[in-house]
């Protein structure tokens, strides 16, 4: 099938408005009859939660944590970018479009892009409205510093947590509503399944994490803010609890799942220490504004780096793009480091690492200005691994970080299931195969504040409301399926524990589907998954019982999904003979730069779902530019 | 690789272990073998995790999530210490090396009346959210606010109210504090928003109505032991609890007034 992405017609700069303007409304009276579920309370979810239910909707809100507050969101560290052009250099909505677009090596959809630049400035507004203390020069404007891939100053932060104070924005937003009544909040649930009703999105099933009970939510739509898949790989820098289950099981319901292969490992995390780690700490990359990263030129120099003098120093990143230098993209920053390292260069125990310098910055601003800026995190990395990152270079190491793949959406955020909608990180939309720096907090709070709530009434427009309630067949049938799911996990006593079988899984798609894939790895790939899944379900043992906590059967049905989801992965990467941003395939690379083909795979793959260990089926949406020309994308 | 041997620790751990709500809870003692100073507490937990279901036994339930110290989930007190004996950090972030071989370890949850325990080391710390939704928000809506340069805000009162706003929600102040006071958590929201020129504008009924909230969920009251400040792993500062009691006492002259919303033309 070729998919549509539903893009409107007429020039770019106009499209969104023009949307708007055809788009149907719901009558003010009306909203309240309509009832809406949205999974997830990060960025995106806890921004649509509260403007939906400020516009007047019924809505219910669902997060597997204790309170609403603490979605991974919260970790994002550096910033959020927005095209104010307030440091007048030159930004423009069209040069963060462009930067987008181009970041994301031309492999997102224009219109989305655009949209998305378009409502960056209001974001900004609305947080500063909120109370969020971004930094503010001594006038009382508001400051901005720099992140990967652009080269104008665009990015808003609140210190090294700017993720959390974001969060918290939309948390209290979100606290408003609960007050008002129109939001109720259902924390400690998690999302096991979809419930879809003559082809539509009307509800969903869940486990109350405390007790253990089934329960059935119905509504008019479904809006999944459930962020990203990277801890498929086992250790990366999502919380423990990240996963993809609430998008693969509406995945096994039909909603199609785009480029999951394009998964992002971010250049600047903590090096691992041990086969305990159970995950691993991202440095923001906003550090790369004032470090320097390097590695000995000399191979095997295991000397301390105060000891190695200037000139036995390969600052790669400045040699190899003197344009960007150390700000260039995600992508590019990893495989870069990874060829230091691969090549006996890197540092640190086994060789995994490189170093992030920060002795000019310090020399020509002093400490306290990096402490300003930074403090925050380098106390982390003093108290993750005893060392002090002023007096000493920082160690980094790439990590799985992010996930560009998710849930195929079209202009207005619906799935191929009526009903369903995909916000935040869950979708597949706008960064394409790679997401540039500040991007994330940016399509998060864009999607749930600017996007949703004119999209979603163009639907529930169209539909009776409390048509299909939680009385319908379909209810209890998912409900039951779920329970046998679980008493068949609690069931198989087996000799490996869950997390045995993760980092199996992790090894597995870190070794074959990691940061460079081949033809070869991709196979073995495909032959070791499904063998470990069979695995899993004749010996894994799952503690416990079911009408209780039990964080051992959470964990399982988690890894489970991850056994069916890193097959998808593996099997999108081995049909994209192409190397596009963090899709790194090494038979198509021109001296390690990735090298598309855009006659055959200037497409986002859209993939259905056709059983377990049955072939899934291929649609396409063909991704057209009209106004960015493709070009070989270049940071040099 | 993993860590070597040399340098391992064997520990000895004492962990509350309360099967619900409803048990009484009880004290129970594990060994852990092997521990690499290099981990985290909650991976040293994981480690001992993998031995009791080896050994088929129920694992030790604990919140976690973010494991980099700032979502708030992680809740243990660990030697009677409020996220163990490191500063400035959650326990998701005490490394190993702050303990040495043979060392004994008790770990409990937070204990207050308004934190019920679940189960083992969790809690329920839906008191924080009811507070929040109470007043902790500036009541702007979506859409048709100001640019954001529009609001002037002194660096000064910028970078403050960001020291209160820091605060991840974790209860660690209320666990610490002898009568298990939330002013710490309160004061803080109260300050992130009262110091700024969008906050300010509802002070009064905010702090009002936060206080209020706090009482109804039975916290207790401050008296100055600074236990909150000692363990907040945010190091947000008891001074927010002297500028919250002068916000209080500015409103008990004039109080804020109810109005009555009326009809439109």
């Amino acid at each position: 099938m070729i998919l549509d992405g539903k893009a409107p017609s007429g020039p770019l700069a106009q499209k969104w408005d023009k949307h708007r303007q055809d788009m149907k409304l719901v009558n003010p009276a009306n909203k309240r009859k309509y009832k809406i579920l949205v999974v997830g309370t990060g960025l995106a979810g806890g921004a649509a939660a509260a403007t939906l239910g400020e516009l007047g909707y019924n809505v219910e809100a669902f997060c597997y944590q204790d309170s609403a507050r603490r979605a991974h969101s919260i970790a994002a560290q550096g910033g959020i970018n927005a095209a104010k052009n307030y440091p007048n250099d030159s930004d423009s909505i069209f040069r963060l479009f462009y930067d987008t677009v181009k970041g994301g090596d031309f492999r997102a959809r224009e219109a989305d892009v655009y949209r998305l630049a378009t409502v960056s400035n209001n974001i900004i507004d609305q947080c500063v409205a909120q109370g969020v203390p971004f930094a503010r020069d001594y006038a009382g404007y508001l400051d901005n510093r720099s992140f990967g891939g652009a080269q104008v100053s665009r990015t808003f932060y609140a210190r090294g947590q700017t993720g959390q104070q974001l969060l918290i924005g939309a948390y209290q937003a979100l606290s408003r509503q609960v007050k008002a009544g129109s939001v109720k909040v259902h924390a400690r649930r998690e999302m096991l399944d979809l419930v879809v009703v003559d082809g539509q999105a009307k509800g969903i099933t869940c486990r109350n994490l405390v007790t253990g009970q089934i329960e059935s939510f119905w509504g008019d739509a479904v809006v999944l803010c459930t962020g990203g898949y990277v801890n498929v790989f086992y250790l990366s820098t999502n919380a423990m609890g990240c996963s993809v289950t609430a998008g693969w099981r509406a995945a096994k319901k039909g909603a199609f799942f785009a480029n999951p292969c394009y998964t992002q490992i971010h250049p600047t995390c903590i090096p691992q220490t041990g086969d305990h780690q159970s995950k691993l700490t991202l440095m923001s990359e906003s550090l790369r504004n004032d470090g320097r990263c390097w590695a000995p030129k000399k191979q095997g120099d295991n000397r301390a780096p105060g000891q190695i003098p200037e000139d036995e120093r390969d600052y790669y990143l400045e040699r190899k793009y003197p344009s960007f230098g150390n700000l260039a993209p995600r992508d590019i920053a990893s495989r870069a480091a990874k060829e230091q390292c691969d090549d006996n260069r890197g540092v640190g125990p086994g060789g995994r690492g490189v170093y992030l310098d920060f002795a000019d910055s310090i020399k020509r601003l002093g400490q306290e200005k990096i402490e300003e800026r930074y403090g925050n995190l380098f106390q982390m990395y003093e108290k993750i691994t005893d060392e002090n990152g002023y007096k000493q270079p920082m160690r980094i190491y790439p990590a799985p970080h992010y996930s560009m793949g998710g849930l195929w959406v079209d202009y207005n955020c619906m799935s191929n299931l009526p009903g369903l909608f995909v916000l935040g990180e869950a979708n597949f939309s706008v960064h394409g195969a790679n997401r540039l720096g500040a991007s994330a907090l940016m399509q998060g709070l864009a999607d749930g504040y600017f996007v949703i709530p004119y999209t979603i009434a163009d639907y529930l427009a169209r539909i009776t409301p409390g048509k299909v309630t939680d009385a319908h067949p379909e209810f209890k049938a998912s409900a039951d399926a779920v329970k046998a799911e679980m008493d068949k996990l609690l069931a198989i006593k087996g000799k490996k524990t869950v997390s045995e079988f993760h980092r199996e899984l992790g090894k597995i798609m870190w070794n074959n589907v990691g940061m460079a894939r081949s033809d070869a790895s991709l196979k073995e790939a495909l032959k070791l998954i499904p063998a470990l899944r069979e695995e899993f379900w004749q010996n894994v043992n799952v503690t416990g019982g079911n009408g209780e906590v039990n964080q051992q059967l959470e964990n399982a049905w988690r890894v489970a999904d991850f056994l069916e989801f890193g097959e998808l992965l593996a099997r999108d990467a081995l049909n994209r003979k192409e190397s596009c941003g963090g899709h790194f395939r090494v038979e198509y690379q021109d001296k390690g730069e990735a090298q598309r083909d855009d006659e055959n795979y200037c497409y986002a793959a859209a993939w259905e779902f056709k059983g377990v260990d049955k072939e899934p089926e291929l649609h396409k949406e063909p991704l057209k530019f009209e106004n960015i020309e493709l070009a070989v994308r270049s940071y040099k | 690789m993993s860590g070597s041997a040399h340098g391992n620790m064997n520990l000895t751990l004492h962990v509350w272990r309360q099967k619900d709500a409803k048990d009484k809870g009880r004290l129970e003692q594990y060994e852990a073998k092997g521990i690499s100073p290099d981990m985290s507490f909650l991976e040293m937990l994981d480690v001992v995790n993998e031995d009791l279901i080896k050994k088929g036994k129920d694992p030790i339930v604990f919140d976690h999530d973010c494991r980099e110290g700032i979502c708030g989930m992680c809740s243990q007190m660990i030697n009677g210490i409020a996220h163990g004996p490191d500063t400035d950090i959650t326990a998701c972030q005490l490394h190993m090396r702050k303990f040495k071989d043979g060392d004994a370890i008790f770990i409990e949850p937070w204990r207050a009346k308004a934190f019920p325990v679940l189960k083992d080391l969790m809690v329920d710390r839906g008191a924080l959210d009811r507070i929040i939704q109470s007043y902790g928000y500036t009541s702007a809506k979506t859409g048709g606010v100001p640019d954001g340069n529009a609001i002037l805000i002194s660096k000064e009162n910028a970078d403050l109210s960001m020291d209160a706003a820091a605060c991840i929600g974790c209860g660690a102040c209320v666990a610490s504090c002898p009568n298990a006071s939330a002013m710490l958590f309160v004061s803080a929201k109260v300050s992130h928003l009262g110091l700024l020129p969008q906050g300010e504008v509802e002070a009064a009924r905010r702090v009002r109505a936060m206080v209020e909230a706090m009482d109804a969920e039975g916290f207790g009251n401050c008296t100055n032991h600074y236990e909150c400040e000692a363990t907040c792993p945010k190091g947000i500062k008891a001074t927010f609890i002297s500028r919250m009691n002068r916000e209080l006492m500015k409103t008990i002259p004039c109080p804020p007034r109810e109005v009555k919303a009326g009809g439109g033309a």
